[in-house]
């Protein structure tokens, strides 16, 4: 069946809303201007005439010292490219409408940048700090703002060369006047207002019982095995049934955000590594793609088809993780925990080999990959994709799928209607669990996707089960994917161009997205044509497909929450950032 | 509800303790603490016990790995150390989190700079292995290492790492990464070949 979708092109909003929306003319920049005054009507038109239901990102930019940016990347459901949208406001008055209301997956990304960079969404249901703590003084994403170990805008130091001689940061007086606090601040008195806002901002149920209940607050974490790190939930009960839950984290923030824009746009590839920690060849991926798109540089074929490889492996060794852990938080302790990580282990040899590192790869470049596939390394990953892997995958599938007790704690669990899950801007296999057939991998290709035949799974009960089916399923065709490139791998230079350890990115803006394992992992970078990058957002899937958490878990009982989070496989590094 | 999801799992599960005893008998035992064991663990068609008993037995790390830089030295003629790093600070500017300082030599004489570094430090408790200073290093001078086990008591006394304990001779480095140091080896060569060659020409 050669049936297409075709998806109309962009509107010119600006011809069709005149007045309202203006083109973003600035060089190096698309997309529209949109006075706040305006955002929650042209928001609504192209929510629903334009069907623009998907809200990929919401991020700010501080162009210090004139104004603030809020940046918005919508997307269809049914595939095709961006619409940004853009509001400016004034720095000292940075408030815009939220469009909590419109699409529902806002909610953490507005958090986020109020919390970071100070910009205030009127009507926002609960606007609160999301990642750095409740008494924090002060908006670090601001270019204005000094961290701790503050030593200058941009990297590289000049005390490290020609006449750099080593101290230990800790010697120093670091906090000079760097670190600002609330007025008063005693931290042995102050107790965190966010707390009490957190457990008030949890919504009681109309209670219709004939008997008289209380429903009281369970915190989950952050110190719990099965949050798969440092996580926490604050989830209201009534007897074992969740009345409300939210999500609290930020336990491990580092403001990757800020070291990112300190830092060149090459000392970012190995950051990018720390995000997602499972999958490092993804992020390399995502932020490469950005970086490209702004440099107007394309790697070579050979590149790219490693790159293919690469990312593919990263797909299927995450998705062998997610799903023994699944079972890990179902109560099958660690058989097919373990059975899943012989295989990533086997996997992480060849990126040990290709990389020289097992998880922080690194090995991307603006161009290209960092070497050529090392002797002997094609023959195993060929011997992985033919021999191994298919077999593994079956074995798996085998062992849990038609297990009574995985069934009866997964199905019918956590269910999120497409709906839902487009409107929470949800994305990955969550996504694609819930029946939406959305990867962006055919959606919006990138790199050589295309060329390649293979199958995007869907399945439409948006359960746990659908979501673990979805990841046994998936990992075969990145198998396929696998075997389809490393045969047709051709040979020549793996880089474009001579390697250069300051890259010349001329001015502009670039969002570029991968379908990581976990979702949509998308990078908007903004360049004023300097060494350092302006802005470095990363739009994090595990931290925006947790938008969901709640609507999921509502109305299950507590030990479901568990298996519910599992099956969101979420990774601390990338939700704290 | 049926067991028959629970038995089929079973089985797989039975299979796999079955196959440790039977890679074991095949291997009469030579499996553990030698190296074709150990290799074998690491095949793509291994079966059986997959772990490696660290520290008791390692597995090989492949050549491109990369842990902490170290800096290389050619022996000279008369056994002095010939240092490659000519404090160009590249390796110091690429740095991601700015964990090297140089302080580059100078001519007391005149003032003017060396080519030589003076001081070298790498605080190897903020190094984060990214190996981009080896990457970029064009005089082949300073490479990531292959010592992953070093590991000490006090950060404070042990972990800035300076001259003295950064160098390491090539023989080190061919010994550690020898396709990467033979394909630079043999590059400087041609040069050098065509170098003189184009003096040769020059002078006749």
């Amino acid at each position: 069946m050669e049936d297409q979708i075709f998806v109309s092109d962009l509107p010119s909003l600006d011809t069709l809303y005149p007045g309202k929306v203006t083109l973003d003319t600035r060089s190096g920049y698309s997309g529209f201007i949109v006075p706040r005054e305006f955002l929650l009507e042209v928001s609504t038109e192209i929510h629903d005439v334009w069907g623009y239901d998907m809200l990929s990102s919401i991020t700010g930019v501080d162009y210090f010292p004139e104004k603030m940016e809020v940046v918005y990347h919508f997307y269809r459901s049914l595939g095709g490219g961006a619409l940004v949208l853009k509001v400016q406001v004034p720095r000292d008055d940075a408030v815009v409408p939220s469009i909590f209301s419109i699409y529902n997956g806002a909610e953490f990304q507005e958090r986020e940048a109020w919390d970071l960079l100070g910009i205030k969404f009127d009507g926002h249901p609960d606007l609160r700090r999301i990642l750095m703590w409740e008494g924090f003084e002060g908006f670090p994403l601001r270019k204005d703002w000094k961290e701790a170990y503050y030593e200058g805008d941009t990297k590289p130091f000049s005390s490290r060369w020609p006449e750099g001689v080593a101290e230990h940061s800790e010697n120093k007086n670091i906090f000079n006047d760097n670190v600002k606090y609330p007025e008063n601040f005693d931290p042995d008195k102050w107790i965190a207002s966010g707390e009490e806002a957190l457990y008030l901002g949890l919504q009681k149920s109309e209670n219709g019982k004939d008997m008289e209940t209380e429903s009281i607050v369970i915190n989950l974490g952050p110190q719990h095995p099965s949050t798969h790190g440092v996580f926490r939930m604050a989830a209201l009960v009534d007897g074992e049934e969740i009345v409300d839950l939210k999500p609290a984290f930020g336990y491990l923030h580092r403001n990757h955000e800020k070291i990112g824009e300190r830092n060149t746009f090459l000392q970012n590839m190995p950051f990018t590594d720390r995000l997602d920690y499972i999958s490092s060849m993804s992020n390399n991926f995502g932020y490469a793609l950005a970086v490209e798109k702004l440099m107007g540089v394309k790697p070579p074929e050979r590149a790219e088809y490693i790159r293919v490889i690469m990312a593919e492996l990263t797909r299927i060794e995450s998705h062998f993780m997610s799903t023994g852990f699944l079972l890990n938080d179902l109560g099958a302790f660690f058989t097919p925990a373990l059975y899943a990580l012989k295989e990533r282990e086997l996997i992480l040899d060849v990126f040990e080999a290709v990389s020289g590192s097992r998880m922080m790869c690194n090995y991307f470049r603006f161009g290209g990959v960092v070497r050529d596939l090392p002797a002997g390394i094609q023959e195993t990953i060929k011997n992985l994709a033919f021999e191994r892997l298919p077999g593994k995958v079956d074995e798996l599938d085998q062992l849990l799928t038609e297990n009574e007790i995985v069934r009866s704690r997964c199905m019918g669990i956590g269910v999120l209607t497409a709906e839902q899950a487009i409107n929470l801007s949800v994305t990955g296999p969550i996504l694609r669990a819930s029946g939406v057939p959305y990867d962006i991998r055919r959606a919006d290709p990138y790199s050589i996707y295309d060329r390649f035949d293979f199958d995007i799974p869907v399945f439409y009960h948006g359960d746990v089960y659908d979501r673990y089916l979805i990841r046994i399923e998936e990992m075969r065709q990145s198998v396929r994917i696998i075997q389809q490139a490393i045969t047709q791998i051709p040979e020549g230079p793996v880089f474009e161009g001579k390697p250069q350890y300051q890259v010349r990115v001329p001015a502009g803006e670039a969002y570029g997205r991968v379908e990581a394992p976990k979702g949509e992992l998308g990078f908007y970078v903004v360049s004023n044509g300097q060494a350092n990058p302006w802005r470095y957002h990363v739009r994090a899937p595990s931290f925006i497909n947790l938008t969901s958490l709640r609507q999921m878990c509502l109305k299950y009982k507590v030990a479901d929450v568990i298996a519910i989070l599992g099956s969101i496989d979420i990774v601390l590094g990338e939700v704290d950032r | 509800m049926g067991i028959n999801g629970i038995v089929k799992g079973l089985g797989i599960t039975l299979k796999h303790f079955l196959e440790t005893y039977w890679v074991d008998i095949k291997y009469k035992g030579k499996r553990y603490g030698t190296e074709s064991g150990i290799n074998d663990r690491r095949a793509f068609d291994t079966k059986g016990i997959f772990t490696v008993q660290y520290p008791e037995e390692k597995s090989k790390v492949p050549e491109a790995f990369r842990y902490i830089p170290f800096l290389v030295y050619d022996e000279g003629e008369t056994g002095e150390k010939e240092i490659r790093c000519t404090s160009c600070g590249i390796c110091a500017k690429v740095c991601p989190p700015q964990c090297i300082w140089i302080t580059r030599s100078v001519n007391p004489e005149t003032g003017k700079p060396v080519p030589k570094p003076a001081k070298f430090f790498i605080d190897v408790d903020i190094c984060m292995n990214c190996g981009l200073c080896a990457e970029y290093c064009p005089f082949e001078a300073i490479r990531m290492d292959h010592d992953y086990e070093i590991a000490n008591i006090d950060r404070f006394a042990h972990h800035i790492y300076d001259l003295d304990k950064l160098l390491k001779p090539a023989s080190y480095y061919a010994e550690i990464r020898p396709t990467q140091f033979k394909e630079e080896d043999d590059a400087r060569k041609e040069k050098e070949a065509k170098k003189a060659a184009a003096r040769a020409a020059k002078e006749t």
